[in-house]
């Protein structure tokens, strides 16, 4: 399975990566993925939406499944993944290229903590 | 402790990812389920269904016993190997079950039930066999347990004739839901021209010894490994019910898209279930439904109508069409070719209203 180390995990299978300009970007582990199945649909945040850390925002839907996605961090949406909504296939093929949104924290600080509060990489291996 | 079918090392040797289905580890895919399905719409794919409960009805009232049993009638099978579709209902015309029943002699036919209904049918069966002289064997599991494996797709004939080049003789003349007994080495087969995904094919049934052999011939054939993933959104685009899913014991034949396999021509037959279809009350009838929007219509979402709601009893992506469909039960009156709209999560989607048959042969209807 591929955890890549420089990625934070939520228990929920959702991987975020702090940005250098402070935005973070959120995707779905390859384990989420494999689970799935073959991903055919995206119902993504609408950009400017305010997310709080763990609320449900996304949804991605596998030929079996529809799996509700939850934002890891606080923050605004600022841009979705459109190449993914046009191809949701492509997550299945590489699950950390292929992310889904990102958000603009409002304050650096309580973003870094609740990154803090995620996953690492060998902690979110152990869970699976 | 899960239930395994004969070819469950086949399948880990095949790299399938196994799930719990009624009780039984059962291949989901053996990687992408979109390629599986592809491939029995295109190629030849193969399923493992010795899940599905195989029984053997024999002795002088069988005939008359299933005329009985059955909504459809076994009358009208007079060939041997011949196959018929049927529902089995209760006394309220409920559906406890559909399945299909071969005929060898008006004294021996072959009954396959679904895998999560076979303990309740059995024992309807036997509680209706009181007053019959027949009886009911299993083959499911004992020594004279049978493997079954349905080879689906445009070229499964012909690739499994490849695999086993004597058995063409016997089962190429075959017509469209008939089977013929096959005489091999490794015992006799029932190859039977049936399936469940809307593409030509046979259904094979064989003695659980071969299974493993069988399998890995039919894969040096070049037919593909599939699960109950492909099977699934296979049996959907052709518009065929689930057990379970889209019918059970609330639900009638009428209401189910079922009433050409009630057969009623006989007026002197009594059936189970026959006096309260008569009466009952049919209020809803079974559509399908093309979405137009975005998204994946799945089963339990509400359908609204200018005729009140309705409900999807079915729903996914159609690789095919490369859009989501679903089998739904609408109010009466909506009529085809009209729009809906579908609730999902927090959205109304619309949808247009088909009839229930997406995908024949590779092709689709819509």
């Amino acid at each position: 399975m591929n955890v890549p180390a420089n990625l934070k995990y939520a228990a929920s299978h959702e991987w975020a990566k702090l940005e250098d300009n402070g935005t973070v970007t959120i995707g779905i582990s390859d384990h989420a993925q494999e689970a799935l199945g073959d991903i055919v649909f995206l119902d993504l945040p609408t950009i400017g939406r305010t997310l709080k850390a763990g609320e449900e925002c996304a949804v991605v839907e596998s030929v079996k499944a529809a799996s509700d996605i939850y934002s890891p961090v606080s923050g605004d949406v600022t841009e979705i993944n459109q190449a993914a909504i046009d191809a949701p296939e492509s997550i299945n093929a590489d699950a950390y290229a292929n992310w889904l949104f990102r958000v603009k924290p409002a304050d650096a600080a309580t973003c870094s903590a609740e990154l803090e509060a995620l996953l690492d990489s060998t902690a979110y291996a152990a869970t699976l | 402790m899960p239930l395994l079918t004969p070819f469950h090392d086949s399948h880990l040797a095949a790299g399938a990812k196994m799930v719990d289905f009624s009780g039984w580890e059962m291949p989901i895919n053996y990687g992408s389920q979109i390629e599986e399905h592809h491939a029995v719409r295109t190629d030849a794919g193969m399923f493992d269904v010795s899940h599905m409960c195989a029984l053997d009805l024999t002795g002088t009232d069988a005939r008359a016993y299933l005329r009985h049993l059955l909504a459809n009638d076994v009358a009208k099978l007079t060939t041997p190997g011949k196959a018929l579709y049927s529902c089995m209902l209760n006394d309220a015309a409920g559906v406890i079950d559909d399945l299909i029943v071969y005929f060898f002699t008006p004294e021996h036919y072959r009954i396959v039930v679904n895998a999560g209904t076979a303990e309740k049918d059995i024992a309807w069966m036997q509680a209706q066999l009181k007053g019959f002289s027949a009886e009911l064997a299993m083959r499911r599991s004992g020594s004279h347990a049978v493997a079954m494996i349905a080879v689906q797709g445009p070229r499964a004939r012909e690739r499994f004739w490849a695999a086993f080049p004597d058995s063409r003789a016997v089962s190429e003349p075959l017509g469209i839901f008939q089977g013929v007994e096959y005489a091999t080495t490794g015992g006799i087969w029932l190859i039977a021209r049936t399936g469940y995904t809307g593409e030509d094919g046979f259904e094979i049934t064989l003695p659980a010894e071969v299974a493993a052999e069988t399998w890995k011939k039919l894969m040096g054939a070049g037919i593909r490994p599939c699960g109950l993933g492909a099977r699934d959104t296979l049996r959907l685009e052709a518009g065929m019910n689930l057990y379970g899913q889209d019918m059970d014991e609330n639900i009638s034949p009428y209401e189910a898209g079922l009433k050409w396999t009630v057969d009623l021509k006989d007026a002197t037959r009594d059936f189970v279930g026959k006096s309260a279809l008569a009466t009952r009350r049919v209020d809803k009838q079974f559509s399908g439904l093309l979405l137009l929007d975005r998204g994946v219509l799945r089963a339990h979402q509400k359908v609204i109508t200018p005729r009140g709601e309705g409900e999807i009893t079915s729903g996914s992506f159609s690789p095919t069409l490369n859009q989501s469909i679903a089998l739904a039960r609408l109010p009466l009156d909506v009529a085809i070719g009209s729009e809906v709209e579908v609730e999902i999560r927090d959205k109304r989607l619309k949808a247009r209203v088909v009839k229930p048959t997406f995908v024949r042969n590779g092709k689709s209807l819509i």
